[in-house]
């Protein structure tokens, strides 16, 4: 499929419909791609295989300001990240007449910290045959089976319909395992009070507000964010006390409350393995039980529930009566 | 060499425990940091890299400097005095070990840091040699050994036992009182070791023209835009690097008072170093060649060629956009010199 996408973008750029892409670069290894921004005699570097997790939706926005009037980027889109795309949209953060998109098929990425958890370190290389995956290593060749080792965002996959393309390539596989993404919300819901607190300090005490959560977030688009303004009192960087670490990610889960995707990203890139998508997961939940189901990204121009009016919905006191057990 | 069984790691702990307090890899929540031994800890020596680095033991992420009172019209100080008591940082890895030396320079020279010194001071270092370096372990292009970690004291693990051997009074404290054993076991662990070394994929990186003569040819390399394209700007590789130093001094006003604490900084950060006339770093490109270029070129320059990384690979294994030192090395380094 790689070979297929670059001959279909320097296609594409010969055409004249785009001088650069937005896509993926091999990094050192196999495994760590990096997002890049290639010119026509680049994209032998780029790369499209089971390592391309991170999502490129938000790195359109600093690209629109430097495109020409008529002028387009090609931007490689997977399915998750079509829905970021249109929120980006939406929000005016990017302009979809800027950007000829490309659907890239998706068939799951690997997590390469999974593999590692499993013992097997020292890796240097992996084919991949299928489901298949021998990974060699400075300490001996080790079998894994795929499936077992897809980031966690894969695992509870929206779909493999892309919800903005202009042409697609590539195929796709599903790879949602079918159980409810709302699982673990539906846990931390029947906990005691005290329990769900147990379990939140125990991950937040973890966080070193190093911010990449939010930095990485494409419903986290502000210039400038609250945080780091040294105005406000509270430092973005300190890590001081419960407020330092709680507060910050509650305020940030209300703040992209109806505008988050559920990308996935931010437990992704925590380096302590924090799973923020459950607080925006609650949040999603809320929405969808008390104003009907709702998926942010879905379709351009959507008002989310959060900020539109209608008559079914729920009245303010609907805070009183949910959090009256809390 | 003393040796001691792991399934008495606990005991020994415990007896240490009695006089001075442990810091030591720990899991919580699925992942192994260092924290404060208890006997319910779960002790994770065999994990290669804490997310953070040992450095927290010395310089903690956030800690109060001093504290202003008003009341009335007299305005109180009160320095905190960095007392510490004596504490043991066990399982230190090679890498985080020599971090110390470079933390050292820039606290202990003058003016140095009481806090950091005071904590320096106090601690004994139990060092731990590693039996399985990974892929991204870079640390012998430092002159590191990751088969003989310096130390108070140093540790091998082979199978079911822990080797110890104490290089200093401290350490001896610590593991007088253990078995003899045999050094056999060790070397053989050492010559294994040292085996995988001379093949890890970065091992022997090209380092040369990362100096004082190049600064101005390397700061200027225009190859840093592509370099930090992908760069998110968050603070993970400064917060996981064991020598990252950049710390700030902040106030927070208590509503009758100041307590002026320090927290770590981040290069990567916009308000780095942010002056009343503006920045002179606007953006993110500017605030990444920061990074590496005092790791590289600012650090050695100064201090007699030593590099402040010592190739751990957490900012490699971390980064979520994958970028890091080693691409910097590698297109800017050695021929580019
Ligand atoms: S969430 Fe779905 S579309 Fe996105 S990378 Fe994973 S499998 Fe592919
Ligand atoms: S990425 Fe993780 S450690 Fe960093 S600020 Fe976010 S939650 Fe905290
Ligand atoms: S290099 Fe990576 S870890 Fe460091 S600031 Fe940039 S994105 Fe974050
Ligand atoms: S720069 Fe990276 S590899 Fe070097 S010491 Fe810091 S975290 Fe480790």
């Amino acid at each position: 499929m790689q070979r297929e996408l670059i001959e279909r973008l320097n296609a594409l750029i010969g055409e004249g419909v785009g001088k650069r892409v937005l896509g993926w670069k091999r990094g050192e290894f196999f495994y760590d791609t990096e997002p890049a921004i290639l010119a026509a005699d680049q994209l032998d570097e780029l790369v499209y295989d089971s390592f391309c997790g991170p999502n490129l939706s938000k790195y359109l926005i600093q690209e629109m300001p430097k495109l020409g009037e008529g002028e387009k980027i090609i931007a490689l889109i997977k399915p998750c990240d079509s829905y970021s795309f249109n929120q980006l949209c939406t929000e005016h953060r990017i302009n979809k007449d800027k950007v000829y998109v490309i659907g890239v098929g998706c068939k799951g990425k690997i997590d390469v910290d999974k593999i590692r958890a499993r013992g097997i370190t020292g890796i240097t290389g992996i084919d991949v045959d299928g489901d298949a995956l021998t990974v060699h290593t400075l300490y001996g060749d080790e079998q894994v089976n795929r499936k077992e080792v897809l980031l966690n965002k894969c695992l509870s996959c929206k779909g493999k319909e892309h919800r903005v393309f202009d042409e697609q390539i590539g195929e796709s596989e599903e790879t949602s395992t079918g159980d409810d993404r709302f699982d673990m919300v539906k846990k931390l819901e029947a906990m005691s009070a005290e329990e769900r607190f147990a379990f939140w300090r125990g991950e937040l005490s973890k966080c070193i507000r190093c911010n990449a959560c939010r930095n990485v977030c494409p419903a986290c688009s502000c210039v400038k964010c609250v945080f780091d303004n040294p105005n406000t009192g509270v430092q973005n960087k300190a890590a001081a006390d419960d407020f330092e670490e709680n507060l910050f990610h509650i305020i940030r889960a209300f703040h992209v409350a109806g505008r988050c995707t559920d990308c996935g990203e931010c437990s992704r890139v925590c380096p302590q393995g924090i799973p923020l998508h459950l607080l925006n997961r609650k949040f999603i939940s809320d929405i969808d039980e008390l104003y009907g189901e709702y998926q942010a990204g879905e379709e351009v121009g959507q008002r989310h529930p959060v900020i539109n009016y209608t008559q079914g919905d729920c009245e303010p006191s609907i805070v009183h009566e949910r959090g009256s057990n809390a | 060499m003393k040796m001691l069984k792991l399934a008495n790691l606990g005991g020994w702990l415990s007896a240490i425990n009695e006089t001075q307090r442990v810091y030591l890899p720990i899991e919580a929540a699925d992942q192994v940091n260092y924290g404060v031994w208890t006997p319910d800890s779960v002790v994770r020596l065999d994990a290669l890299r804490t997310v953070k680095s040992a450095k927290d033991a010395f310089f903690p992420q956030v800690e109060n400097m001093m504290n202003f009172k008003t009341e009335g019209k007299n305005v109180s100080v009160e320095m905190i005095d960095p007392k510490v008591e004596n504490f043991v940082v066990l399982g230190v890895r090679a890498c985080d070990a020599k971090s110390f030396e470079i933390l050292d320079r820039v606290f202990l020279s003058d003016p140095y840091d009481p806090f950091y010194a005071a904590r320096r001071e106090h601690s004994t270092v139990v060092t731990l040699a590693c039996g399985r370096p990974d892929e991204n372990c870079f640390c012998v292009n430092f002159g590191i050994d990751p088969a003989d970690p310096k130390g108070d004291a140093t540790m091998w693990i082979v199978d079911d036992t822990i080797y110890l051997r104490a290089s200093t009074e401290k350490g001896e404290a610590l593991v007088k009182d253990l078995e003899d054993a045999d050094t056999a076991p060790v070397e053989a662990q050492q010559a294994k070791t040292r085996e995988i070394c001379e093949k890890l994929p970065f091992g022997k990186l090209n380092l040369k023209g990362f100096d004082g003569d190049h600064l101005m040819e390397k700061f200027n390399n225009p190859k840093w835009a592509e370099l930090s394209r992908a760069c998110l700007g968050c603070g993970t590789c400064t917060f996981v690097c064991p020598t990252c130093q950049c710390y700030d001094i902040r106030d927070f006003d208590t509503g009758n008072g100041v307590q002026r604490y320090r927290c770590w900084d981040s290069c990567m950060y916009s308000d780095f170093t942010l002056m009343a006339h503006g920045t002179n770093r606007p953006t993110q490109v500017e605030r990444f060649r920061q990074r590496f270029m005092h790791k590289l070129v600012y650090f050695p320059s100064n201090n007699e060629g030593m590099y402040s990384c010592v190739g751990c690979g957490r900012c490699l294994a971390k980064c979520p956009q994958n970028l890091n030192i080693v691409k910097v090395i590698k297109a800017l380094g050695g021929d580019e010199a």
